[in-house]
C-alpha cells in the first residue's frame, strides 16, 4: 500500500520569512499535544525514574539515596530477578520464531491461488482482535488438564491419562502453554508477510522454476531474501514485545507454579505496586531498558549479512 | 510495493519454458486449501467451544466425551451470568473509557501527524526521529513513575490518568497518520490557503475528510485495544463501581472458578461488541494492518 508519498523536497509556494515563520509556529501548535506528552509521560517519567533506580523510594516517604545498591541487590542477591529474566528469555526464544513461522505460513498458503480467500483471511484476523481478559479465561479452559480441550485431545490421540500435561499447573509446562498460546495470536500477523509476498516478482520464481528449483527450494533462495525486511521488522518489534510479556501470567497464573511464569514486567508489577518498592522496581526497569537496546543494536548489526532492500531507498 | 502484483507462487507456465506443470500446480493449491482448513479450524476452535460451553448445563461441562452440541441449550446462563456482578455498570464504563480514548487519539495524533507532514519548522526532523524512537522504550519503564505523577495530582481512582495520556499523542498512531498525510496532495492545502484559510481549518476541512479511512483505522483499533484492556485501569481503579468490563470479568472469575459455563457466557458477551466491530468495520482492520505492514525497518 504505497500510499505514502516521499515529502516533497521543495514546496513552489515562495512566501516571505514572515510566511515562514507563520508555518514554523502553526507547526509548533499542531505537534504541541505530542511534545507535551512526550515530555510528561515519557521523558519526565524516564528521568524521574533514573533517579529513582538509584533510591530506596516507596511512595510514601523515603527517598533516600542508594547509589548503585539496587543494581548490585539486583545481580547478586535476588534469584527471583535472574528465574524472571530466565522465563523472559525462555519466552522471547520460543515466542518470537515460532510466531513469526505461523504468520508466515498462513500467508503463504494464503499466496497460492485458493477459493475462500476473504473468508480464510477474516477467521486469521480475529484472534488479533479477540484479547483481554475474556479470552484468557478461554485459555485457561482450553489448558485445563482434566476437561480442556488439548488435553482431552491427547487423551484420544492415546496418551496415557497420567502422562497429560498439567499446564498451568506443571512448572515444567506451564511456559509451553503460554507460547501456544502466543502462535494463535500470531496468526494473525500474516497480513504483514503477505502484502511483503506479493511485493515479490513472478518472474524470479520462474526462473528458479526453470533451473529447476523445488518450491522449498525457491522457498528460502527467492521467498524470503526478498521479504527479509518485513521479517527483520516482525524480529526488532516481536522480541521488543516479548520481553515485555506478563500481564497473560497476571491474569493466568499470578506467576506460578513455583514462580515458573513470574516474566520480568511481572516481576516488575509486584515489586512496585505490590511490595511498594518502587526504587527496586525502577532499577529494573532500566535493566529492561539497556537490554531492549542492546538486543535491538545487535540485530541491527547482525541485519546487514541477511536482510536485503531491493532497491530501496533507505 | 507492487500490492497490484499477480501473487501466484506456483502455477503452471503460461508460455515457453519447460513442460507446464499444471498436475503439480494444482495439487499444490490443493494441499494449501486442506491446510488452510485445518489452520482455521485449529483458530475457530477455541472461540467455538467458548460458545458452546456458555449455553451448556452445568452438569454437561464436566461430562466425557464432551459434547459439542449442548442439550439442552441453556440461554438463561447469559442471563444469569450478567446478573450476578453489575456488569450493566461495567459495560457503561468501558464504552465511555474506550469512546473517550479514541476520541483523544484520533484528534491529537491527527494534529501532531499534521504538523510533521505539512508543515515545516525548525527541528522538525530530529522531533520525529524522537517520536520513531520512543516507539522502542518498554511500557514497564513509564509504568512506575506515570503512577506515583497520577497519584500525586490525586487521580487514583478516577478515568483520568486512562483518558488523558489519550490526549496528547502517542507515537505510533502518530507515525501512521502521518505516512498517510503524506500522500495528500499538497496542492490542495495550497488552493485552500491561497483562498486565505489558516492551517487549522484546512487540518479540519481539507486532511482530515480525505484521511477518513485512516481516522477509522486508528480510532476502531485505539477502541479495540482500550476494549480490552485491563492493566491499566487494575492499577488506577480500587472502586468496583468504576471497573470496565476485563477487570470486572477477572473478579468475576475469582469468585465464579468452577462455574465455566457462566464464565464463558459473560466472556463471550464481553468480546461480543469486539467480535461485531470487527465484523462490521473489517475493512479498516485489514486495511490498518497492511499500513502498519508497510512499515519497514
Amino acid at each position: 500500500m504505497s500510499r505514502a508519498a516521499p515529502a516533497p523536497i521543495f514546496r513552489p509556494r515562495r512566501r516571505g520569512l514572515n510566511g515562514r515563520q507563520r508555518e514554523a509556529l502553526w507547526g509548533y501548535l499542531f505537534i504541541a499535544p505530542w511534545l507535551i506528552g512526550f515530555l510528561a509521560f515519557v521523558l519526565g517519567p524516564m528521568l524521574f525514574s533514573l533517579y529513582t533506580s538509584f533510591t530506596n523510594y516507596d511512595i510514601t516517604s523515603r527517598f533516600d539515596w542508594v547509589g548503585v545498591r539496587n543494581y548490585v541487590g539486583l545481580f547478586t542477591q535476588d534469584s527471583r530477578f535472574w528465574k524472571a529474566l530466565g522465563n523472559t528469555a525462555y519466552y522471547a526464544t520460543f515466542a518470537v520464531p515460532l510466531g513469526i513461522a505461523t504468520g508466515l505460513l498462513i500467508a503463504t498458503l494464503l499466496n497460492q491461488q485458493v477459493p475462500g480467500q476473504r473468508l480464510f483471511r477474516t477467521i486469521f484476523f480475529l484472534p488479533k482482535v479477540l484479547t483481554g481478559v475474556a479470552v484468557l479465561l478461554l485459555w485457561l479452559w482450553v489448558f485445563n488438564p482434566q476437561v480442556g480441550l488439548i488435553n482431552t485431545a491427547l487423551y484420544r490421540l492415546g496418551v496415557n491419562e497420567n502422562n497429560l500435561p498439567l499446564w498451568f499447573g506443571d512448572p515444567v509446562w506451564s511456559k509451553p502453554a503460554l507460547i501456544i498460546m502466543s502462535m494463535w495470536t500470531a496468526a494473525g500477523s500474516f497480513m504483514f508477510y503477505l502484502a511483503a509476498l506479493k511485493g515479490v516478482p513472478r518472474d524470479l520464481y520462474e526462473s528458479a522454476q526453470i533451473d529447476g528449483a523445488s518450491p522449498v527450494r525457491q522457498f528460502w533462495a527467492v521467498t524470503v531474501p526478498l521479504i527479509s525486511p518485513v521479517i527483520f521488522f516482525k524480529l526488532i518489534t516481536g522480541i521488543s514485545a516479548a520481553m515485555q510479556f506478563w500481564s497473560e501470567s497476571l491474569v493466568l497464573t499470578k506467576g506460578g507454579p513455583s514462580d515458573s511464569t513470574l516474566f520480568y514486567g511481572l516481576y516488575i508489577w509486584q515489586t512496585a505496586f505490590t511490595d511498594l518498592r518502587m526504587g527496586y522496581a525502577s532499577a529494573m526497569a532500566w535493566i529492561l531498558l539497556l537490554i531492549t537496546l542492546a538486543i535491538t543494536g545487535v540485530q541491527l548489526w547482525l541485519s546487514k549479512r541477511w536482510v536485503h532492500y531491493e532497491g530501496e531507498v533507505r | 510495493m507492487a500490492l497490484t502484483r499477480p501473487q501466484v507462487q506456483v502455477r503452471p507456465l503460461r508460455t515457453g519454458g519447460p513442460r507446464p506443470r499444471l498436475g503439480g500446480a494444482l495439487l499444490g493449491r490443493l494441499l494449501a486449501l486442506a491446510a488452510l482448513i485445518g489452520l482455521s479450524l485449529l483458530i475457530l476452535y477455541p472461540a467455538l467451544w467458548m460458545v458452546s460451553t456458555s449455553l451448556k448445563q452445568d452438569a454437561q461441562v464436566l461430562e466425557y466425551p464432551p459434547r459439542w452440541i449442548p442439550n439442552p441449550v441453556v440461554w438463561g446462563n447469559y442471563a444469569k451470568a450478567w446478573a450476578s456482578a453489575p456488569f450493566t455498570r461495567y459495560a457503561i464504563n468501558s464504552l465511555l473509557y474506550a469512546l473517550s480514548v479514541s476520541f483523544g487519539t484520533v484528534l491529537s495524533c491527527s494534529l501532531a501527524a499534521y504538523g510533521f507532514a505539512k508543515l515545516r519548522f525548525p527541528g522538525r526532523d530530529f522531533l520525529f526521529l524522537v517520536l520513531l524512537s520512543t516507539m522502542m522504550i518498554p511500557g514497564l519503564v513509564t509504568m512506575v513513575p506515570q503512577y506515583v505523577l497520577f497519584s500525586k495530582l490525586g487521580w487514583i481512582n478516577t478515568y483520568l490518568p486512562l483518558i488523558v495520556p489519550s490526549f496528547f499523542a502517542g507515537a505510533f498512531f502518530t507515525f501512521l497518520l502521518r505516512q498517510y498525510f503524506l500522500g495528500i496532495p499538497n496542492e490542495l492545502l495550497e488552493a485552500a490557503r491561497v483562498d486565505g484559510a489558516n492551517e487549522l481549518w484546512i487540518w479540519a476541512r481539507v486532511v482530515l475528510p480525505l484521511a477518513t479511512p485512516a481516522l477509522a483505522t486508528v480510532a476502531i483499533f485505539t477502541f479495540d485495544g482500550t476494549w480490552n484492556d485491563y492493566v491499566n485501569p487494575l492499577l488506577y481503579l480500587n472502586d468496583e463501581r468504576l471497573y470496565p468490563l476485563q477487570v470486572g470479568l477477572a473478579t468475576f472469575r475469582s469468585a465464579n472458578d468452577t462455574q465455566w459455563q457462566l464464565l464463558m457466557a459473560a466472556s463471550v458477551l464481553v468480546l461480543l461488541p469486539v467480535v461485531v466491530i470487527f465484523f462490521v468495520f473489517q475493512k479498516y482492520f485489514i486495511e490498518g494492518a497492511s499500513l502498519t505492514g508497510s512499515v519497514k525497518g
